[in-house]
């Protein structure tokens, strides 16, 4: 297994380069440059069927699971390639974890949610204190803490995604994906995800798909805006800080798409 | 394209900013005639104006509130309606300092001071043609149109001084012209303010337009204290 430590100056958590994504012979998604910041949440926007779930699900070799996904270029972690055939990819999914549209706990208690993954991954330590010190990371704590042995079923769906962040949390991630995590929340359990993003974002690398520009706006530090070619092929048109993004894009069609006049 | 239902409420503020622009540069035409007319009547008038320019800036602040809060306007257009409010603070300034002359002229009543009208006159119709060529630079997000404007400026603060000028002389000249010559060089500082505040619609012109927010050369940086 390749060791992979954060080398003190490295300016970038991961990176995408000249990462062309195909399925089959159809390239979903072509030649994406995209540093992304650490300790910093980067929000992925664009129309439906641009490749942003597929550059996101690239970041953690989730897309292995497709049969005739390939992809050409490389995805740099600590200075590796993803990609390079020594690389085992259950590792790099503990070192970048992902927390999914619709929450998915496993049918078990909220306490074996917390701890299965950790001792699956080798954890050794005291699970209560693993328990309660990961649920309070993902501002869950307070809610669940005197019904631990309950089933994570019975939570709301807000509850159930933080306990899915704070499950993604317990194997020590560096870095968290988010594929439209709100999307099927109220606007209030929203606002909490968000405000726990921004939490995490001390420690950890979160890169968030979002159809929500509002969200994007409100939570990111950094958005990609990815688009459509003539081929289909998504392709990244604009990276930068999200207040310059959001007040002053500089190409146009990421103008027309966050002011609403694309398509 | 999308969004016709933002697009339509932004023309519609945006005509309503042009028609706030028109009371002001009316008012402010109105007051120095007015004085120079020294008809009491008329500047009397002012003071319902500029109610009503009062009453249309706060419409249109309600209105553009409510148009970021329930259609979420991103950049050109978050940057367009943001530069509005200023723009109306400003105008609203503008009717203030048509208001202010109105009130000198009252003040001066029946007083047979030796006023400078042909500099006063001259100020007005130069700050009110900037006014107005400012807010059509505005309107159709003219950065090249707005950065000329302000150049302007320098003329409006040579009348200015001239006005100074002729004033402190009456003074010299004659005594009692103190508290007359005093209220009439608040004339001139409104004219010459409203110059001033011309050049701050110009730079929310380039905003818009460039997204960069910058001071405008105007050559008048100096006594700049009362500046809000």
């Amino acid at each position: 297994m390749v060791t992979m430590s954060m080398s003190p100056n490295q300016d970038y958590a991961i990176e995408a380069r000249d990462l062309s994504f195909y399925y089959g012979s159809f390239r979903a998604v072509k030649n994406v440059h995209l540093k992304v910041v650490p300790r910093q949440i980067t929000a992925i926007i664009g129309p439906s069927g641009c490749g942003k779930s597929t550059v996101l699900r690239a970041f953690n070799r989730m897309n292995d699971f497709v049969p005739t996904a390939h992809i050409d270029g490389s995805i740099l972690f600590h200075g590796k390639n993803i990609y390079d055939p020594d690389v085992d990819p259950v590792q790099i999914r503990r070192l970048i974890g992902m927390v999914f549209q619709k929450p998915n706990p496993f049918p078990k208690s909220i306490y074996d949610n917390i701890v299965w993954g950790a001792k699956i991954n080798g954890f050794r330590g005291n699970q209560d204190d693993l328990v309660e010190e990961t649920l309070r990371k993902a501002a869950l704590w307070d809610e669940v803490k005197d019904n631990l042995k309950k089933s994570a079923l019975a939570l709301s769906g807000g509850q159930q995604q933080r306990l899915c962040i704070a499950r993604a949390l317990a194997v020590q991630p560096e870095i968290i994906l988010m594929d439209e995590p709100c999307s099927a929340l109220d606007p209030i359990a929203t606002l909490k995800i968000e405000d726990l993003m921004r939490e995490l974002s001390k420690t950890i690398t979160i890169i968030i798909v979002t159809h929500n520009m509002q969200q994007a706006a409100r939570a990111s530090d950094q958005t990609a805006f990815f688009t459509m070619d003539e081929d289909r092929a998504g392709l990244m048109v604009e990276f930068g800080a999200t207040q310059q993004i959001f007040t002053n894009p500089k190409d146009k069609r990421t103008e027309d798409y966050i002011t609403g006049r694309f398509g | 394209m999308t969004r016709e239902t933002l697009d339509r409420q932004i023309h519609h503020i945006q005509d309503e900013v042009l028609l706030l622009g028109s009371m002001v540069e009316q008012a402010m035409l109105k007051s120095v005639d007015a004085l120079k007319r020294r008809d009491l009547k008329a500047s009397r008038t002012l003071y319902e104006e500029d109610a009503l320019i009062n009453e249309k800036r706060f419409a249109i602040e309600n209105a553009i509130l409510i148009l970021i809060a329930t259609q979420q306007p991103m950049a050109r257009d978050l940057r367009s309606l943001a530069a509005m409010l200023e723009v109306i603070t400003e105008l609203e300034r503008m009717g203030d300092y048509a208001k202010g002359i109105g009130k000198v002229n009252i003040r001066l009543g029946d007083h047979t001071i030796p006023i400078p009208y042909r500099e006063i006159d001259l100020m007005a119709d130069l700050a009110v043609s900037m006014l107005h060529r400012s807010l059509s630079a505005f309107i159709n997000e003219d950065a090249g149109q707005a950065s000329a404007i302000p150049l302007e400026d320098d003329k409006v603060d040579d009348l200015y001084n001239h006005v100074t000028r002729s004033l402190v002389n009456a003074m010299i000249a004659n005594p009692e012209n103190i508290d007359a010559a005093n209220l009439l060089m608040w004339v001139a500082h409104n004219l010459e303010r409203m110059a001033d505040r011309v050049t701050n619609i110009c730079e929310r012109t380039v905003f818009i337009a460039t997204g960069e927010l910058l001071e405008l050369e105007s050559n008048d940086d100096d006594l700049d204290d009362d500046r809000e």
